[in-house]
């Protein structure tokens, strides 16, 4: 059997694929299927030739393994220093292999790549600052999910993740409908206790787009009411899309380019629709990367830029407290120990580090960092869709240690993390190994903490 | 066979050197891609110069990033091989008196003693990176012959030339192999991972690209190699 029902090359277009991959509980069919699926080797290396450029040619080439890399990776470290975990290793014995044979490969070898490519690499891309030479193995394993993606070796989660975008525009499968019942119900839901308080669905020219992670809407639709309490606060003039409201991009960690362009240019077309002047993200790492950073590239944009200037949520509260849109009451302040989560995807992969440091000093009296923090930060363990996978939970967990340990160290018991990935992995990481800490996102943090101006209050009865 | 090999021989090697290595250089620039690779190389070209030239300027120094300070001693022999490498051969009194009678130049030399330290140094650092490559599990997992033939095509000029130059006993074949093993590294360093020589500046100004236009260089004060 070349190619499977549900385990196939082709992506996922229709709401009857998408159903019958849901159907197939934790992808057991899928899986099975997988053990038969043939490699289309032409097909493989003619992508290759065309997409193997001279940078990872290079990174591939002149690697002198030197080993620097291996301490650099957080797998490495939790597998008590296992060499199989160094990514020179890893990532020469996949991507570097495939491209020696030229392609010739099986499916056995397809499914170790894909097992390596998620379950020993969240593409963090902290080797790359370790090497002598720069050679990022990180972007080289997103580079080897793309190729796989494109032969079908793709994680179960991840071929319907991709599969949500291309039909919803959405990492799940809300409706532009769902979408603003959604934000008309929080409206509503926190009015009372915020008079005046709205979310606005599709306003022109107005100063900021916010645009959000698809859990919001459907499992946390609280965020989104903290949101706009937070842009009311600040009297943000500030709207949501109807559509082209979801930053983040499953196809990215499925290496489904394709998809992966399709929902950037669904904001972007938001932004041309509604003309606003800036857009800010929500609390997302890898959402703030797709779109951002790496979705111009993705839809052609000469300028590497989106088309209007872009803040993740953090550079937005940063800026709202130092001009002194929000002000915050010092005796509500953090007392306890506290430390930061430092998303690779903003903080390493985007220069915002100093931004988070600014945001602690109005928030925290007692703000413990991380040892190693900033662009140095390890993975909390869960990136790289790699949360999201059930095929590979216990090699999360594994990673997880590494996280573990730095957040033991600060004595903090709050981990303020403004990035979905980092938030559910740590709460993941306390379930797992009861260390008695609390996770947090900024926004209901500062909720609680903020002076609010008396013409906001409720009126009293 | 002597004549030949510092006559002609070394224009030929250096031939294949400086054009092999230009072919290398051209060929890496022109396979870079935009698109592909997700850096604007051709738009925000000062953001762009700006993170390369940090990026290598942080690693040509030892001690200059956090990686180098992480590892002090892989650090320290790495450098002074490399130090002694490229020094050494272009600074001897040897070559240069060589130099004067083919050509009618010469630069200025090295004191004997210093040029003799230079290459027990750099033996020294070579059979360093040779333990460790035996040594340490990480390293050792990811090494294979292609290394230690690099090793040794490095080294070889140098050890053939200390013997040389302490009149070994068969003084004519230890100057012969060291002139040979000299055109070898000449010659293997555009073919081989020696390729470094110059491809170093190209991986590490590319991601100091990466890093200075699209990862954070616009917004923070760079990257904290």
């Amino acid at each position: 059997m070349p190619e499977g029902t549900l385990c196939n090359k082709q992506p996922v277009n229709t709401k009857e694929q998408l159903q019958a991959l849901l159907a197939d509980k934790s992808g057991k069919q899928y899986y099975e299927e997988m053990n038969d699926l043939d490699v289309d080797r032409k097909a493989l290396w003619g992508t290759i030739q065309k997409s193997l450029k001279s940078r990872t040619k290079t990174w591939l080439d002149i690697c002198s393994h030197c080993g620097l890399c291996a301490e650099s990776c957080f797998y490495y470290l939790a597998n008590k220093r296992d060499p199989k975990q160094v990514p020179s290793y890893k990532i020469q014995k996949t991507l570097g292999e495939l491209i020696a044979r030229k392609g010739d490969v099986d499916n056995a070898f397809m499914q170790q790549c894909m097992d390596w490519a998620y379950s020993k690499c969240t593409c963090c891309t902290r080797c790359g600052v370790y090497c002598p030479f720069g050679i990022d193995t990180g972007i080289m394993f997103s580079y080897l999910r793309g190729l796989l993606y494109g032969q079908g070796f793709v994680p179960w989660e991840m071929k319907i993740g991709s599969g949500m975008h291309r039909i919803f525009r959405a990492q799940m499968d809300i409706t532009t409908e769902d979408w603003v019942d959604t934000c008309e119900w929080m409206a509503e839901e926190y009015e009372e206790d915020w008079p005046g308080l709205e979310i606005p669905v599709d306003k022109e020219s107005a100063d900021i787009i916010y645009t959000v992670n698809a859990r919001e809407p459907k499992h946390y639709p609280e965020d989104i009411a903290e949101a706009a309490i937070l842009f009311h606060v600040a009297g943000e003039n500030w709207t949501v899309p109807s559509e082209g409201w979801e930053e983040t991009s499953l196809a990215m960690f499925a290496g489904d380019w394709e998809a992966a362009k399709l929902q950037v240019e669904s904001v972007y077309d938001a932004m041309a629709r509604l003309k606003p002047e800036r857009m800010v993200v929500t609390e997302c790492g890898h959402a703030y990367r797709a779109t951002v950073i790496e979705g111009p590239y993705w839809a052609g944009l000469k300028s590497g830029k989106t088309p209007i200037e872009s803040l993740h949520y953090v550079e937005w509260v940063a800026e709202a407290l130092r001009t002194g849109k929000l002000k915050i009451d010092p005796t509500k302040k953090i007392k306890e120990p506290v430390t930061y989560q430092d998303s690779c995807n903003y903080i390493r992969n985007g220069g915002l580090a100093d931004v988070a440091r600014e945001i602690m000093s109005y928030m925290a009296d007692d703000f413990r960092e991380m040892t190693p923090n900033r662009e140095h930060n390890f993975c909390c363990g869960g990136g790289g869709g790699l949360n999201g996978i059930g095929r590979y939970r216990e090699q999360r967990n594994i990673g997880m240690k590494v996280k573990r340990d730095q957040v033991l160290a600060t004595g903090a018991k709050l981990v303020i993390a403004p990035c979905h990935n980092c938030w559910d992995a740590i709460r993941d990481m306390e379930e797992i190994y009861k260390i008695g800490i609390r996770w947090s996102f900024l926004k209901p943090l500062l909720i609680n903490m903020l002076e609010v101006p008396e013409h906001l209050k409720p009126k009293e009865e | 066979m002597y004549e030949f090999l510092t006559g002609p021989m070394v224009w030929i090697s250096f031939g294949i050197f400086i054009i092999g290595l230009i072919v290398r250089g051209v060929r890496y620039v022109r396979g870079l891609d935009w698109k592909l690779d997700r850096v604007t190389y051709g738009e925000n070209i000062s953001y762009g110069v700006r993170g390369a030239i940090r990026s290598i300027l942080f690693w040509i120094f030892p001690y200059g990033t956090r990686s180098w300070r992480k590892n002090p001693w892989f650090t320290l022999w790495v450098f002074v091989m490399h130090f002694g490498l490229l020094i050494t051969p272009i600074f001897l009194l040897g070559h240069n008196i060589l130099l004067k009678e083919k050509w009618g130049i010469s630069l200025w030399a090295l004191p004997e003693a210093v040029a003799d330290t230079m290459t027990v140094i750099v033996i020294v650092s070579v059979v360093f990176l040779i333990l460790r490559r035996i040594a340490l599990p990480e390293v050792r997992i990811i090494t294979n012959w292609y290394d230690y033939l690099l090793l040794l095509i490095a080294v070889s000029p140098f050890l053939t030339g200390f013997l040389a130059y302490h009149r070994a006993p068969d003084y004519y074949f230890w100057l012969m192999a060291h002139i040979i093993s000299g055109h070898i590294l000449l010659i293997a360093v555009p073919l081989t991972k020696l390729s470094h020589f110059l491809l170093f500046f190209m991986t590490r100004a590319q991601l100091g690209m990466d890093y200075g236009i699209k990862r954070g260089g616009m917004k923070g004060k760079g990257m904290a190699w």
